[in-house]
């Protein structure tokens, strides 16, 4: 019996409900990640793929209700109490944001936070911790790494912060790794050297890792495989190099036309009509065919299947643009 | 109309900025001022008419400052702006009548309109500002709204938040190009838009510029967006010029160790030739207390005793295209000085 994936998540739904609205943020989302590869969820703003990566360890607002299952490294995600997820949340795994400054505690130095979580789960004295602390700062290649441990983060410059937030998160050497958008803040120089650090550490780790991302470059340095979000649902999942050279969702080809490449210099560039959707008004078929230049009358009748276009590869479209291999 | 503008004819430069300068000071917990922030410090250039003049660099180094003061937004501490032969202040032309020709469109979409205007009323208030009256300055934001791609009837009384991002950066460009300005300064103004909807400004605004006969100063961290538009580029580091020339020039044959490594920084877009090594380390220095000589010198792998002690000038290194490198100025002392021009 092949051993159980790292990741596994079957049917994700979220909705936000309360008084005054209720939308289905993300629907019909399933995938596996195993130990060691990367999958990238990959889309513009409001297609769902923060709120899926953030369902994995129910850290969404009350007002979300969450659908389907989730295992993680085995446990139920869904059926844990708050109490036993504390438990998940770190050693299982831990996340890194877009904005270190509001995901450290701007009162504790770094040191301090990176011992309290590692006395906090794995019981030993301070002073180990401290120790282990500082092999971590050296780990995510922060210069002077002894002096750095008494820091505050606001002492820290931008790409340093976000080193300092990977060690926290790596802590209790996580077999998951969540990052969302961690490099969209950083300067240019700065969010290659934070790419690579991942790359090396996941490599070195062998962790899984889930990569949020809005920008098909990152996705391109990091990625194994990746799914691309459109209106809360995957619409194309497969390895990147062969969603990259040849996409068969007309989204994901949009996408990719009108992400301004290096030699486009002059020429109009291919864009996607129209503007992502209002998430309260779908229509009942697929949510892109409004944008869609492929569109036929059976698009907007019922919303399409994510159906096998290629080995390993799925689309949620009747006409993907690649046909299938036999 | 715009020919009876263009005073000077197509030689002289529609702006033209010397030693422009402008410290932000730091005020300690008592009031007192203890620190300055270099934001620009000493930059000139010119913006030719028609052209696109990128403006690149990474955050802290000047260029959104620098914006602001072509507008007069903020006022320069030293310097002289020049529009079309007529000086700004000196008993030239006003600030207003500065921005009667000069417009600006932002990043924040959401921060830069009025909340309780709506998009007609939005373009409109600028216009009677400048003395319009107002049925006709109504007349012309729907003529603005058209141009931009929105249809006035349909979008012409809707608030900032009844749009999606791309509908209300349409309206500032509309509301940028409604006084029928001859330079708009896009700061960022495509960078937080979805891929999708940022080529569609990118188009739009390529159409307007040859409809309207604008010129553009195009800011933006975005190599491959400036590459895509721009004409002649900027490379601003820590409130200096480190180089500018051609686009197709500093693409291909950049000759700053910075401008090389902000293009090598740029992401493959290919999962079969990852980048595998950071050009730079570290991020950039404090703005506040800059590395003396060249400001680079700190992360530059070329770096010399002469980088340290003397700023480096901005040398003609080929025609229009110059640099701020000893490396690359003969006779600076430098030890490849000379060399590394030819070499690149």
């Amino acid at each position: 019996m092949p051993p159980e994936p790292l990741v596994e998540v079957d049917n994700l739904s979220v909705r936000f409900v309360n008084r005054d609205i209720d939308i289905q943020v993300v629907t019909d989302v399933s995938f596996q990640v195993d130990t060691g590869e990367v999958l990238c969820l990959l889309g513009e703003s409001g297609s769902g793929k923060t709120v899926t990566m953030r369902a994995l360890l129910r850290l969404l607002p009350p007002h979300a209700r969450i659908g389907g299952r989730i295992r993680l490294a085995g446990h139920d995600i869904a059926a844990m109490t708050e109490r036993a997820l504390e438990a998940v949340r770190g050693p299982v795994a831990a996340m890194i944001f877009q904005e270190p400054m509001t995901a450290l505690d701007p009162v504790f130095t770094i040191g301090t936070q990176i011992a309290e979580t590692i006395v906090a789960h794995e019981h030993v004295s301070w002073r180990e911790a401290r120790k282990r602390a500082l092999d971590l700062l050296e780990m995510v290649q922060i210069p002077s790494a002894a002096r750095r441990l008494d820091a505050f983060p606001h002492e820290l410059s931008g790409g340093l912060r976000q080193r300092a937030m990977i060690a926290l998160a790596l802590s209790c050497r996580p077999a998951l790794l969540l990052a969302d958008e961690p490099t969209t803040a950083l300067d240019a120089t700065v969010q290659i050297q934070i790419l690579l650090l991942l790359r090396s550490l996941q490599q070195e780790l062998g962790m899984a890792t889930i990569f949020v991302t809005h920008d098909i470059g990152v996705a391109c340095e990091v990625a194994d495989r990746i799914a691309v979000m459109y209106a809360g649902r995957f619409v194309e999942t497969g390895p990147v190099a062969a969603i990259i050279q040849r996409p068969a969702h007309p989204y994901t080809a949009g996408l990719l036309h009108s992400t301004v490449q290096v030699d486009s210099r002059g020429a109009r560039l291919a864009s996607i009509t129209g503007y992502p959707p209002d998430l309260t008004l779908m229509p009942p078929g697929c949510g892109f065919a409004p944008r869609c230049q492929y569109r036929q009358s059976d698009c907007d009748a019922a919303m399409p299947d994510l159906t096998a276009v290629a080995p390993g590869r799925m689309a949620r479209c009747p006409r993907p643009l690649l046909a299938v291999a036999g | 109309m715009s020919s009876l503008r263009d005073r000077g004819g197509p030689a002289q430069p529609l702006l033209s900025v010397a030693g422009l300068r402008k410290y932000f000071p730091l005020r300690g917990p008592l009031g007192n001022t203890n620190a300055h922030v270099q934001a620009v410090d000493g930059i000139s250039f010119n913006v030719m008419k028609g052209e696109t003049l990128g403006v690149v660099g990474e955050s802290g180094c000047g260029k959104s400052t620098t914006a602001r003061l072509l507008m007069h937004l903020i006022k320069p501490d030293a310097g002289d702006i020049v529009l079309d032969g007529d000086p700004i202040g000196h008993g030239g032309i006003t600030p207003r009548e500065l921005r009667r020709d000069v417009q600006m469109v932002f990043q924040d979409s959401y921060a830069s309109l009025n909340p309780r205007h709506t998009a007609s009323a939005e373009i409109a208030f600028g216009l009677k500002v400048h003395g319009m009256k107002s049925g006709q300055a109504k007349e012309h934001a729907h003529a603005a709204l058209r141009l931009v791609g929105l249809d006035p009837n349909l979008f012409g009384d809707r608030y900032p938040h009844e749009m999606s991002g791309g509908q209300r950066q349409r309206v500032n460009v509309a509301r940028g190009i409604a006084l029928n300005p001859r330079l708009l300064i896009l700061d960022e103004s495509v960078s937080a838009l979805d891929k999708s909807v940022q080529a569609q400004v990118l188009n739009l605004l390529a159409d307007l510029k040859e409809r309207l006969n604008l010129t553009y100063v195009f800011i933006s961290h975005d190599l491959n967006v400036v590459r895509h538009v721009a004409d002649r580029v900027l490379v601003m580091y820590l409130g200096k010029i480190f180089e500018i020339g051609p686009a197709g020039d500093i693409y291909a044959n950049a000759a700053h160790p910075y401008t090389k490594a902000l293009l090598a920084s740029r992401l493959s877009m290919d999962p079969a030739h990852r980048v595998t090594a950071a050009p730079l380390t570290g991020d950039p220095p404090n703005p506040v207390r800059p590395p003396s000589g060249c400001r680079f010198r700190t992360r530059c792998a070329l770096a010399e005793t002469i980088c340290a002690t003397r700023e480096p000038p901005l040398n003609d290194i080929a025609v229009a295209h110059q640099v701020a490198c000893h490396a690359v100025t003969p006779g600076s002392g430098h030890s490849q000085a000379g060399g590394i021009a030819n070499a690149a």
